[in-house]
């Protein structure tokens, strides 16, 4: 090979392989807003063609995700309420502002703690569910067999997950929040020389509904965003066991990374 | 729809996978109350072609009519009336792993049919029965062997007493005699249910025992379509390869081998 053309090579290849994962992600999210479409359009109308989606299969989905996911919602949201008690007593009292300490919770639970921990959490335990079951389907022809039978893939096992998730994951935060708070309550209240319940009592005048309003809002959207990337990863599995491996890992590293990045934009724009 | 009208009708159908061109062109036809084998090579495209049988690829060229509709332009709700009509037991059984082996046989009738939970259990208990697995719908798929897995496939493919069946490989990693045994069982589909079945397998002694017409493929192209007999006594060199199996002749080509050899990733 001519040296000039080598050392055109070299300056390509990158870019050439730069290019190539713009267009694999661009392809990814294009397929996954597909999938989001397909998704409600049979929860809203499949059973008008044949493809109803069953109540059955949501309440199971349901059950998984959310139900099961309580012991550990409670233990990390009771662990964070805590922490932020303390990071928060210690902070604002250098400013003598501990009677501050109460809003401070109150506001950076539900608007951003509750949320942001239940999302990850839930992305962790079900969106690598999702895509580990999906993808090892997709390997083993249980997904073709599906389509051949006359079952939609997406309809048995892309929109139970998506509606299931969308109620749990509100639901979950909603129970986070509670339960942050009363964390908090827990440890600051000694500090603040007030009993537990009249801090719950003084958050409740101080919280805006807005304010809960705000991460419930944000719950919804990481619940299609971590269903999404489950599904759409396990649907596009290939290379057997490994591959359902490969797949796991990428749909919970992606959807925690996408988690982060919404929230924070959201954040930005809800605050302003 | 007339009686003679064949199930399947496949025109100039080709494949691909990325830039490599897998069928070349095949045309393909399958008439009721048939047992069509399609034979080839491993590699020739068989799988291929029943997947687009299937309707799980879009033909890049050339149309696919199963039932008389078109299954590149056909509405959903088409496509969902003609997968009612066809079953499908795939090489590895492809049975859903989460349910139990009567609750995978009931998985068509649950999704298509509003009858009721007794009568969807009967009937799928006596599915199992003419596959010879009477009494085995509570154990899980991961319990089975693989003659079972088999033979669960094929009760949930009969689940819905479909005009069309596709069987991909019965007989691959079976003992001679249950491969046997599902031989009999595909005459006796045809023969009690009057379905038309196309099998894919490269098994020559069961080709010969259950086919009424073979087709043969190699690499991307159709060899012959025949009877049993014609096939037999085809004079195509491949042919006669395949049946009596002669290692292939392979001509090499120094330059090609060269530039394989030496290209670097592209
Ligand atoms: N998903 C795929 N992506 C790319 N190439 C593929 C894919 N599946 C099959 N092929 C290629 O298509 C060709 C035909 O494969 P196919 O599976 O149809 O063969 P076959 O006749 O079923 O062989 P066998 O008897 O071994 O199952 C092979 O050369 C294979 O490499
Ligand atoms: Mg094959």
């Amino acid at each position: 090979m001519p040296r000039a053309l080598h050392d055109m090579n070299a300056l390509i290849r990158p870019l050439e392989s730069l290019g190539r994962a713009t267009i694999g992600s661009l392809a990814g999210m294009g397929y996954a807003a597909v999938l989001l479409g397909e998704s409600l359009y049979f929860s809203v109308a499949g059973w008008r063609i044949g493809q109803p989606l069953r109540p059955r299969a949501v309440a199971e989905q349901m059950r998984q995700i959310g139900v099961d996911a309580l012991p550990i919602v409670v233990l990390l949201a009771l662990t964070i309420g805590i922490m932020l008690g303390i990071q928060f007593i210690a902070a604002l009292s250098a400013f003598g502002a501990q009677s501050q300490v109460v809003v401070a919770v109150a506001k950076s639970v539900t608007r951003e703690f509750g949320a942001l921990i239940t999302a990850i959490l839930v992305a962790g335990r079900s969106g690598s569910a999702l895509a580990a079951r999906i993808g090892s389907m997709s390997v083993s022809q249980e997904v073709d067999a599906l389509a051949t039978m006359g079952i939609e893939p997406v309809r048995y096992l892309a929109a139970p997950a998506l509606l299931a998730m969308l109620v749990m994951l509100p639901a979950l935060t909603i129970f986070a929040d509670a339960v942050a708070i009363g964390g908090a309550a827990l440890y600051s209240s000694p500090a603040l020389n007030i009993t537990p319940s009249a801090y719950v009592m003084q958050t409740l005048s101080l919280l805006e509904p807005g304010d809960v309003w705000q991460g419930i809002a944000k719950s919804a959207v990481f619940a299609v965003l971590i269903t999404l990337i489950g599904v759409s990863t396990g649907f596009s599995v290939a290379g057997g066991a490994e591959g359902v491996g490969r797949a796991t890992t990428r749909a919970v590293v992606l959807s925690i990374c996408w988690i982060i990045v919404v929230d924070m934009i959201f954040s930005y724009f809800l605050n302003r | 729809m007339n009686v003679t009208a064949p199930l399947i009708e496949v025109e100039k159908l080709e494949a691909w996978y990325g830039r490599r061109r897998i069928l070349n062109g095949v045309d393909f036809a399958v008439n009721p109350g048939e047992i069509r084998v399609i034979m080839g090579g491993s590699g020739s495209g068989k799988s291929t072609l029943l997947r687009h049988l299937l309707g799980l690829h879009k033909p890049r060229s050339g149309t696919v009519r199963l039932l008389g509709v078109d299954i590149a332009r056909a509405s959903e709700r088409q496509m969902l009336d003609v997968r009612r009509q066809i079953g499908v037991s795939f090489q590895g059984g492809a049975l859903l792993t989460s349910l139990s082996v009567g609750d995978n046989v009931a998985l068509p009738l649950r999704e298509h049919t509003n009858l009721d939970e007794a009568t969807i259990r009967i009937m799928s208990r006596l599915k199992l029965e003419v596959v010879n697995l009477g009494g085995f719908q509570d154990l899980m798929p991961a319990q089975l062997s693989g003659g079972m897995i088999k033979r669960t496939a094929l009760a949930r493919a009969i689940a819905m007493d479909p005009k069309l069946l596709f069987f991909d490989e019965p007989s691959a990693g079976l003992d001679p005699v249950v491969s046997a045994e599902l031989d009999e069982l595909i005459l006796r589909l045809r023969d009690a249910l009057r379905m038309t079945i196309v099998v894919v397998t490269h098994e020559l002694e069961s080709a010969f025992k259950i086919a009424d017409t073979i087709t043969v493929l190699d690499q991307g192209d159709i060899l012959m379509t025949g009877t049993v007999d014609a096939v037999r006594h085809s004079d195509n060199e491949r042919i006669q390869d395949l049946l009596n199996r002669r290692p292939r002749e392979i001509q090499v080509d120094a330059d090609a081998y060269l530039k394989r050899l030496t290209e670097e990733a592209a």
